[in-house]
């Protein structure tokens, strides 16, 4: 999955309205969607995608898509 | 791996109560906003709760509850030899509950009676402990009574754990009979995760202050508790979950050498409605086999297993049938437990006001705890 498609799915599972605002360096954080509850939708996310294990801790430091999805291909 | 097999004892009959009190969760909207709690509800998918009034605890929860199951089967008191109180939320510091059980149930001083604390996954463990006790040999009959108000443990500010949590009690009635099959109960601790549910002060590690009352931010979200109230760390809970729970089971299944589609039913924790909606899908599971209450009950901690028993399959658990019961939680600690059922004779849950079932018949040889001159001074009233 390139970081594209990552975007898009990203935008999906979080029910963002703008997608085509999204960029690699969109701080997820700051997005009116994203909330407590996505942390949990995320974390589901990245164990069915990538088969990735990641907690709180991980996403909280996390700024962008970018490390986002570096933290799917580490 | 510690997976523990008994033979020929099972549970005979169940009854369950809650408090009369109906909280509407996309009505919860004194401290947040209708758009966010309705974002929230949707997403754990629990509209309704039961909250415990200021007189209820855990134990009139599950006085009600096991007044109904020895009434509605006829049971002889004096035939109880064991009483096991599975809660979190117990009356006093001390005495244990059960002990107070005993005497308000009206079963005889040579019952055996103590105090199971263990959260979320404790059904289970109370099981292994009665199941184990009889097959010792001379118990006849067993109850375990598992009761929680987590209403009163979680505080409304912090939307992390606001929405999620109610109040229930269930009795179970235990009793050696051949015709029960083999049950396996698995049983696991992680203390490393020690935090990630904790109700921090109020022990003896951090004994109540004035300090420990006070509410406070907690996040960059603005979610405010005092160390009194619990706090989750979901995300690392759904982690954890996530990996455990699926391996757990299917370990428990290897053991039993059966498959989950042998399975009648399949009882998970109500943990939320994501959380056991991820983990039937991730493990393919026939969601048709899952019965779940956590839409009208929410989240009541070790009761949700037994209590998704007792409301959704009453009438259906004539003849032979097995469940697989699945439960994690504070600790951490997940259990998981393949267990059979014969003819199983299921109680309609009751209700429960300032401490007493609402059906007065089932109030008969009620006596009080704390009776007149005697009456505790202290009463905590919570801070709105």
């Amino acid at each position: 999955m390139d970081i594209k498609e990552f975007i898009l799915k990203f935008a999906e599972e979080i029910e963002i309205e703008n997608q085509e605002d999204l960029t690699p360096d969109t701080v997820f954080r700051d997005l009116e969607e994203w909330s407590s509850l996505s942390v949990m939708v995320f974390i589901a996310f990245a164990d069915e995608n990538f088969g990735k294990q990641i907690g709180d801790k991980q996403i909280a430091e996390c700024n962008t898509i970018q490390d986002l999805y570096n933290l799917m291909k580490a | 791996m510690a997976i523990m097999k008994f033979n020929g004892i099972g549970i005979t009959a169940m009854a369950g109560a809650v408090p009369s009190h109906v909280v509407e969760n996309l009505k919860y909207t004194d401290h947040f906003s209708p758009e966010m709690v309705k974002e929230v509800v949707e997403k754990v998918g629990i509209y309704e709760r039961r909250f415990a009034d200021e007189k209820t605890c855990s134990s009139d929860l599950c006085f009600a509850a096991a007044q109904k199951l020895i009434l509605d089967n006829n049971i002889n008191r004096d035939e109880i030899d064991l009483l096991v109180f599975i809660s979190q939320t117990a009356d006093y510091r001390m005495p244990a509950t059960s002990i107070t059980l005993q005497h308000r149930l009206g079963l005889k001083n040579s019952c055996i009676a103590f105090d199971v604390n263990l959260g979320c996954s404790a059904f289970l463990y109370g099981m292994s402990v009665v199941y184990s006790m009889v097959s010792s040999g001379n118990i006849r009959k067993a109850l375990i009574l598992d009761g929680e108000t987590r209403s009163k443990v979680y505080g409304p500010r912090d939307r992390r754990s606001a929405f999620i949590f109610g109040d229930a009690g269930v009795a179970a009635l235990v009793e050696r009979n051949p015709k029960f099959g083999d049950s396996y109960i698995s049983l696991n601790s992680d203390g490393s995760r020690a935090d990630l549910i904790m109700i921090k002060a109020g022990g003896y590690r951090h004994m109540s202050t004035p300090e420990t009352l006070k509410e406070r931010v907690i996040d960059e979200y603005g979610n405010m508790r005092s160390d009194e109230q619990g706090y989750m760390k979901g995300g690392d809970v759904f982690n954890f979950v996530i990996r455990e729970i699926p391996r757990d089971i299917k370990n428990t299944l290897a053991t039993a050498n059966v498959t989950a589609d042998q399975m009648d039913y399949i009882v998970f924790h109500q943990a939320n409605n994501f959380i056991n909606s991820y983990i039937a899908k991730k493990m393919k599971l026939n969601v048709e086999k899952i019965p779940h209450t956590i839409e009208k009950f929410g989240n009541t901690s070790s009761v949700s297993v037994p209590l998704t028993i007792v409301s959704e399959l009453n009438g259906k658990l004539d003849g032979q049938k097995t469940l697989l019961m699945s439960a994690f939680g504070v600790g951490m600690t997940w259990a998981s437990g393949i267990i059979p059922f014969v003819d199983c004779k299921i109680s309609d849950i009751v209700e429960v006001e300032n401490g007493l079932p609402c059906d007065e018949f089932l109030r008969r040889d009620y006596t009080p705890i704390e009776g007149g001159a005697e009456e505790s001074t202290t009463n905590p009233k919570k801070e709105d």
